[in-house]
């Protein structure tokens, strides 16, 4: 490699945008040639002492108000719901910074602490790889899948035709015990419903929360606690608890 | 051509990741639901976007307008994104807007030359490398003396060194954004580090 070629890709190395072959090239020239060492020494420490000064601007808060502003007004999303969704679309990394700030937040009240330990869960499953441990759109796979595994057996149902496509089971933890989790999608958003035994047999009239952006179905039907989780807006939320709840009292659950 | 070498894995991840994203569907601008996507997809990057205004205009009230202009005309578009990010996305309809508003300033021969393109003029470009370079220590300078520093960068060196190393873009995405080879986007980055650096020393030699 000649120092012509090195002095242009000695900054892709810095930058991290050379495959490892052309890393190791542009390596072993700089190993050879003080010249191009210094250079790739100065320009490290130049980018360093940057990102150090920090450079960046805030735009000024009477920006993000007249731009929210030109916007059409559905219910005012705080802004923290837009961090944490950004969140939650955001890498592995950016879920588990999420899942932190929903446990700064948890408040003392056990139904609330539960209820946001299943909004973490949920941010959990948005992670690669994590959200389902059994995939099947077929509700005589998952529920099976569950035996053994749970001292219940979540009532898994078929949505599909309703608009919520079943997609698998995952075992989660919330409240320091197993879980069952049986994940649905409305286009692209995914709804985790967690479902849990409780000494209460009493039917439950459903209510809805919002924590921390995402909105939670919780009710509860002969001896199970469900929450279903979402980043859906509410009514869509509504419609799919009661859309299940509708199946389950046909008895079409599998 | 310096682009070959180039890792692709950066863009076959982002484009992975975008599968998982809501699509938009289509909507009417008034659509309250596409303005919540809109507002969670678009306004996180709102310092970026007005950080990149800042050294792309070198004027804030200028800076505002145009990412101002820059959220309005993301949304009316908002429709038609596709991923697979919304950081370059944005920052090329905000480019465009910032190339617009050079157009009018240079149809207005009255409006004011701000005394940083002068400097800009007058400031060394490129410097031959030192012989012993490696017995030179960078200073480190303050914020406000850097954010000059890059601020009298020479177009089109100013926006790909911000895109990259204060926008935190790769490659490919600046190459997208500016809508040149990722070859360039090489080359201009090198000139760039290398015209600030000339700056960053000379600047030493200034008495102050």
């Amino acid at each position: 490699m000649t120092c012509d070629e090195a002095e242009i890709l000695l900054h892709a190395l810095i930058d991290g945008e050379l495959d490892a072959g052309h890393a190791r090239e542009v390596e072993a020239h700089i190993a050879g040639c003080p010249r191009c060492a210094a250079e790739l020494a100065a320009f490290r420490e130049m980018s360093k002492a940057i990102a150090e000064a920090g450079v960046h601007y805030t735009a000024p808060p009477g920006l993000r108000r007249r731009i929210e502003a030109s916007l059409p007004q559905a219910t005012p999303a705080p802004s923290r719901r837009a961090v944490l969704r950004g969140f939650a679309m955001g890498s592995a990394v950016s879920a588990i910074a999420a899942t932190g700030l929903v446990a700064i937040v948890l408040r003392n009240d056990d139904a609330q602490r539960i209820e946001s330990e299943v909004v973490s869960a949920h941010l959990r499953s948005l992670q690669a790889g994590h959200l389902t441990d059994v995939i099947s759109t077929d509700q005589h796979t998952v529920k099976p899948w569950f035996n053994g595994k749970l001292d219940v057996a979540p009532p898994v149902v078929d949505l599909t035709a309703q608009g919520f496509t079943l997609i698998g089971g995952r075992l989660d933890y919330v409240d320091a015990r197993a879980i069952g989790a049986i994940v649905y999608r409305r286009r692209a958003h995914i709804i985790n419903l967690f479902v849990a035994q409780t000494a209460n047999t009493q039917h439950q009239a459903a209510r809805t929360e919002t924590i921390q952006g995402f909105n939670i179905r919780r009710w509860s039907d002969r001896g199970l606690n469900y929450w279903a989780v979402s980043d859906l807006a509410v009514d869509e939320l509504v419609d799919f608890g009661e859309k299940y709840e509708a199946a389950m009292k046909t008895g079409t659950a599998g | 051509m310096p682009g070959r070498w180039i890792e692709t894995g950066r863009a076959e991840a982002s484009s992975a990741r975008a599968g998982q994203k809501p699509m938009p569907l289509n909507a009417a601008n008034d659509d309250p639901e596409k303005a919540r996507r809109f507002r969670d997809a678009a306004l996180p990057h709102l310092d970026d976007a007005y950080t990149l205004a800042r050294y792309l205009l070198r004027d804030a009230t200028d800076a505002e307008d145009a990412v101002q202009e820059c959220y309005l005309r993301a949304f009316k578009h908002f429709d038609s994104y596709r991923g697979p990010e919304m950081k370059p996305w944005l920052f090329a309809i905000l480019r465009n807007v910032c190339r617009a508003e050079f157009a009018r300033r240079a149809s207005t021969p009255t409006a004011a030359i701000d005394e940083v393109t002068e400097t800009a003029e007058q400031a060394p470009l490129w410097h031959e490398a030192p012989e012993t370079p490696e017995t030179q220590m960078l200073r480190r300078w303050d914020a406000d003396t850097i954010r000059r520093l890059v601020s009298a960068l020479a177009e089109p060196f100013r926006e790909t060194f911000v895109l990259r190393e204060i926008n935190n873009l790769s490659y490919r995405e600046i190459a997208d954004v500016a809508a040149v080879p990722v070859g360039t986007v090489m080359s201009r980055l090198a000139r760039a580090r290398a015209m600030l650096r000339s700056a960053w020393m000379a600047e030493e030699e200034q008495p102050r």
